[in-house]
């Protein structure tokens, strides 16, 4: 039977350690609605363990960080797309964890949008490991340090996007990755 | 603390919703005095304050339902449930933070309702006390709906199912409207096989100090409470289970 492990923890034997250092931003942006954006990322803070004032001072701090300030007081349910992922994505990244999982980050959004959260996602690097799932192919070229390229369940290829192109002998990573996802085995 | 943290988020979603206040404190208050004007224009004994508002304040308890149900099945359409289920919550977190603070709001809405009927006659005494502490059983029966039907249902299927089934069933079979007795027959049967009518009657005992009438309709309200909470916890405990997969 195979297991799998993070960071040497088992997910099915260990799940509670596994959870201590990771978090996920959901494709849907999975906010409190009637909760404002400080108090969204208050109630995250809580549910990892930090209460109180420690629970305001980590709110304040993400809100600085991924620039939050202007709708800090908004209700989340009034907030546009855009703010509502960074939102999302500022309560994942509160309970502090080494891996970070995001989920089709910038579905939905607009050109605008999407840059601004890719610059959000692009200053955590070095911070946190960010495993992304995306179909945009420029997404994924512009973000990520690792591809790897899922197909039908199964994992087809791992590397830079220079190293994929190079391995699927294509002209761009668009033909690479059409070439390598619809490959019969697994090459990585 | 855990819990805490939970059941504060939920209170802010639920009283922050206007919609929420208009039909759960709203409704039923304007329906006490629609039903009191009636009554003081008719010779019959139709409305009378003691009676109509215990099954008013039952009525207004079945908002409780839509109220649960549609926070539930909103967390989970809008993956805010998974957010949580990849966070140390426990089952017991989830559940107690649904159900603790939904059952202030139960006796708040009953308190709000008997002090508004205070202003149309209904003398505030004991047994008015003794009345809002009967109500809790029923309070507990239609967070358990809610919560089972959030667990199973769409926002939008709870909408239909909590906001106009329950309400309606609820309320015409509860003898809130009219004597059941005036009925009779299979109808005034299936009501008292079903726990709204003896949640009114518990209450409207408890109102007119007859204590000893309370118990028998209040152990089938507190019976359906407690195998309908159960059968929730169950329903979302195995929802937990198979959305974290």
């Amino acid at each position: 039977m195979r297991e799998l492990a993070i960071l040497g923890k088992s997910i099915t034997r260990e799940p509670n350690e596994v959870k201590a250092f990771t978090n996920v931003s959901p494709q849907e942006t999975a906010v409190a609605p009637n909760l404002t954006v400080k108090e969204n990322l208050e109630l995250i803070a809580g549910v990892y363990g930090s209460f109180g004032k420690t629970a305001e001072a980590k709110a304040d701090e993400m809100i600085e960080t991924l620039g939050l300030a202007e709708v800090a007081a908004d209700k989340a349910k009034i907030l546009s797309g855009g703010w509502q992922r960074r939102l999302s994505i500022g309560m994942a990244l509160i309970s502090e964890p080494q891996i970070l999982f995001l989920d089709e980050p910038t579905l939905g959004l607009d050109v605008l949008a999407r840059r601004e959260l890719w610059q959000v996602i692009q200053k955590l690097k070095g911070r946190v490991t960010v495993i992304l799932t995306t179909h945009y192919l420029e997404e994924a070229v512009a973000l990520s340090d690792r591809i790897g390229i899922l197909s039908k369940g199964e994992l087809k290829a791992v590397g830079t996007a220079a190293e994929l192109t190079e391995k699927a002998a294509a002209h761009n990573f668009e033909d690479a990755f059409v070439a390598l996802a619809t490959e019969s085995e697994v090459n990585s | 603390m855990r819990i805490n943290v939970f059941a504060k988020r939920n209170s802010k979603e639920i009283l922050r919703d206007p919609i929420n206040l208009m039909f759960g404190i709203g409704f039923p208050l304007v329906l006490l005095f629609l039903f009191t004007a009636i009554q003081a224009n008719v010779p019959l004994s139709l409305f009378e304050i003691g009676s109509i508002t215990p099954g008013l304040a039952v009525f207004g308890l079945s908002f409780i339902s839509l109220f649960s149900g549609m926070l539930i099945a909103k967390d989970r359409s809008s993956s805010f449930l998974m957010r949580l289920f990849a966070s140390p919550m426990t089952a017991s977190d989830y559940i107690l933070g649904y159900v603790l603070p939904l059952l202030p709001m139960a006796v708040a809405q009953s308190a709000i309702c008997f002090l508004a009927a205070s202003f149309l006659g209904l003398r505030l005494n004991a047994d008015v006390l003794l009345c809002i502490i009967v109500l809790i059983p029923t309070a507990f029966l239609f967070i358990g709906i809610g919560l089972l039907a959030g667990s199973v249902f769409n926002d939008k299927q709870v909408g239909g199912i909590c906001g106009a089934l329950l309400t309606n069933v609820s309320a015409w079979l509860s003898g809130t409207w009219f004597d059941l007795s005036l009925v009779g027959g299979a109808f005034k049967t299936i009501a008292y096989l079903l726990p709204f009518a003896h949640a009114v009657d518990a209450a409207r005992a408890a109102v007119s100090g007859e204590y000893a009438a309370i118990w028998p309709h209040l152990m089938w309200v507190a019976g359906y409470a407690a195998v309908t909470l159960t059968a929730a916890v169950w329903v979302f405990s195995k929802k937990m289970h198979s959305d974290r997969q």
